[in-house]
């Protein structure tokens, strides 16, 4: 029988929603072909968390020591090599998260393992695994196959599981930390919680997110008009605020913020995993996009396709008009 | 400061439409425009802020075709020192971790204290060439690095992103693989004089024999993952298109909004 492991993911006491989601694929991927199901708890102070996951899987390993105390990939490498070397489990999932990205590739190199990183989906052939991974910003899919080997490393993207999983009782191992010295390497500090800016676009209810299709600076007045007009907020996705053009803390998406606006307007945004993420939240969403295949328009309620500088002075003057109607 | 900064030319796809080549399992790029990727353009400037605060040199390296020399001048002209590129036929397949394996071997020749990468190419999006060359040469990493402090020549603090927005600090010991996010600085542009200057440079080539890897050990029989099928992702949900002149667009826009109550 195969044998899945799951690494669960947690911070600051809470489990992290993507280890649902790795369990659930794992619970799907074991419904074709049988396979044991182990979660692997690694932490310091984590036995609040066994319960919760009992359900999830046939097998929890738990590994509690003060030294894994940190949200240190290079700690976790360190637990993680050994025991994969010896348990030798057919399939690895873990969430493709900053600590997963940080993690994963250095883990299978060290292994010699095959990895796939940021799998939407994934299916068991006769062959090994095929994952399914999105590329060309996301315009393209990809099916990766791997070459054999004992064990196989994925990283799956967040958003992607099936319905979850539930039902199973797992026993709980307690496993030593196979090493007894602080690893020095790589030591980890300190968190430091992003800043917070003069507007808040997360409590906002209307926001207007600006992306690379404003191309220069010099045209923001035009989203910011239609923003002011809609009585919002503007915001932006990450090539706006990595040029500079707007404050850090208007980002939206993965390494920014997450909204829960009445509407969002997506200007000049091809709709990026990592964007989208962050806007998932709002009630109704309208891009504006010249490109017809821009994947914004799948995460859309309405779509403009048009160019966002012809289409957003008139989009402004209706509002305006809207507004003194009403 | 031996600085070694890897960059790889890509096909800028974002704005562009992208179509599935006949073979299945590449695009068609033809109409592509190829620059530097773009995280490797913000890796490049940490290491010539690096560079300009403590000295040393920089060497750059990238594995790819006659073309991607651009990318390596264009470097060059901003500041590099040196420049290698690594060029085999039998390199033709390879996935990140004989990408990674051909640009270790090339580094561990020469002595390095920072080596700096992207954090994800903008063609696949792997974040894995980075990390898995630190583990080939045995040395520390971080990804998604966005902020660099040399503290003396043993070890430097580097803070990277988390999610939300936050950020997590670590104290690393020399040498180390930083694969930079983008964003956190503001990368430089070469004067055309510079330019001109770093066409005559010399760019060192090297092949599969003289990084002493075997056969085996790159391209496809080197790697372990490779693409079967691409495939043009199925719309699912799609927005209602609203048609029309850009008037009659955002008129019916305006509609929506109404009828919905949202202002």
């Amino acid at each position: 029988m195969k044998s899945i492991y799951v690494l669960v993911e947690h911070r600051e006491g809470k489990i992290r929603d993507i280890t649902w989601e790795l369990l659930a694929h794992a619970a799907q991927l074991a419904q074709v072909q049988e396979a044991e199901i182990t979660a692997l708890l690694i932490g310091a102070q984590v036995e609040e968390f066994i319960a919760s996951l009992q359900p999830h899987a046939h097998q929890l390993l738990v590994i509690d020591d003060p030294k894994l105390r940190d949200v240190n990939a290079a700690v976790y490498q360190a637990v993680l090599e050994p025991l994969i070397k010896e348990r030798q489990p057919y399939l690895v999932l873990m969430a493709h998260s900053y600590f997963g990205m940080d993690l994963a590739p250095s883990l299978a190199a060290s292994l010699q393992l095959p990895l796939v990183t940021d799998a939407v989906a994934l299916e068991l052939s006769d062959q090994g695994p095929v994952a399914t991974r999105m590329i060309y910003s996301g315009k393209v899919g990809a099916r990766v196959a791997l070459a054999p080997a004992a064990t196989y490393l994925i990283t799956m993207r967040a958003g992607t599981s099936p319905t979850p999983s539930g039902g199973l009782n797992a026993t709980v191992t307690k496993l030593p930390c196979p090493f007894s010295e602080p690893i020095s390497q790589k030591r980890f500090l300190e968190y430091i919680a992003a800043q917070v800016g003069d507007v808040d676009i997360t409590q906002a209810d209307i926001v207007v997110g600006v992306g690379r299709g404003i191309k220069e600076e010099e045209n923001l007045p035009l989203v910011q008009e239609l923003a002011e007009a809609l009585g919002g907020v503007l915001a932006a996705s990450r090539p706006v605020t990595d040029a500079g053009w707007l404050p850090k803390d208007r980002q939206v998406g993965s390494s920014g913020k997450t909204l829960k606006a009445k509407m969002y307007v997506a200007v000049g945004i091809s709709g990026s995993f990592q964007h989208v993420v962050g806007i998932k939240g709002c009630e109704t969403i309208v891009a504006i996009n010249k490109d017809p295949n821009a994947p914004i328009f799948t995460q859309a309620d309405y779509g403009i396709v048009g160019d966002l500088f012809k289409v957003l002075p008139p989009l402004t003057e209706k509002i305006k008009a809207l507004k003194a109607s009403s | 400061m031996e600085i070694i900064v890897c960059l790889k030319r890509v096909p800028d796809t974002a704005e562009a439409e992208v179509k599935i080549a006949p073979s299945g399992v590449a695009i068609e790029s033809e109409r592509l425009t190829f620059d530097v990727n773009e995280a490797d353009n913000y890796a490049l400037e940490e290491a010539l802020l690096l560079k300009e605060k403590v000295g040393g040199q920089i060497t750059l390296i990238t594995l790819g075709d006659e073309e991607s020399e651009d990318t390596l001048r264009m470097g060059l002209a901003k500041g590099a020192d040196h420049a290698i590129r690594l060029a085999d036929p039998s390199f033709e397949g390879s996935d990140a971790a004989a990408v990674a394996r051909i640009l270790a071997a090339a580094i561990r020749t020469r002595p390095y204290d920072i080596i700096f990468t992207g954090c994800a190419s903008a063609d696949f999006g792997e974040s894995q060439v980075g990390p898995m060359l630190a583990a080939n040469l045995g040395i520390a990493h971080a990804v998604m690095a966005t902020k660099l402090t040399v503290q003396d020549d043993k070890q430097v603090r580097v803070e990277r992103e988390s999610e939300g927005g936050g950020f997590e600090a670590f104290e690393i010991q020399l040498p180390v693989v930083l694969a930079m996010q983008t964003g956190y600085n503001e990368p430089r542009y070469a004067s055309i004089m510079k330019i001109r200057k770093a066409a005559r440079k010399e760019i060192q080539l090297l092949d599969r024999s003289q990084l002493q890897l075997a056969e085996d050990q790159v391209g496809r029989s080197g790697s372990f993952s490779w693409i079967e099928q691409l495939f043009t992702p199925e719309s699912g949900k799609m927005a209602e298109i609203l048609t029309g002149t850009p008037e009659e667009a955002a008129e019916k826009l305006a509609g929506v909004i109404k009828e919905r109550g949202i202002l």
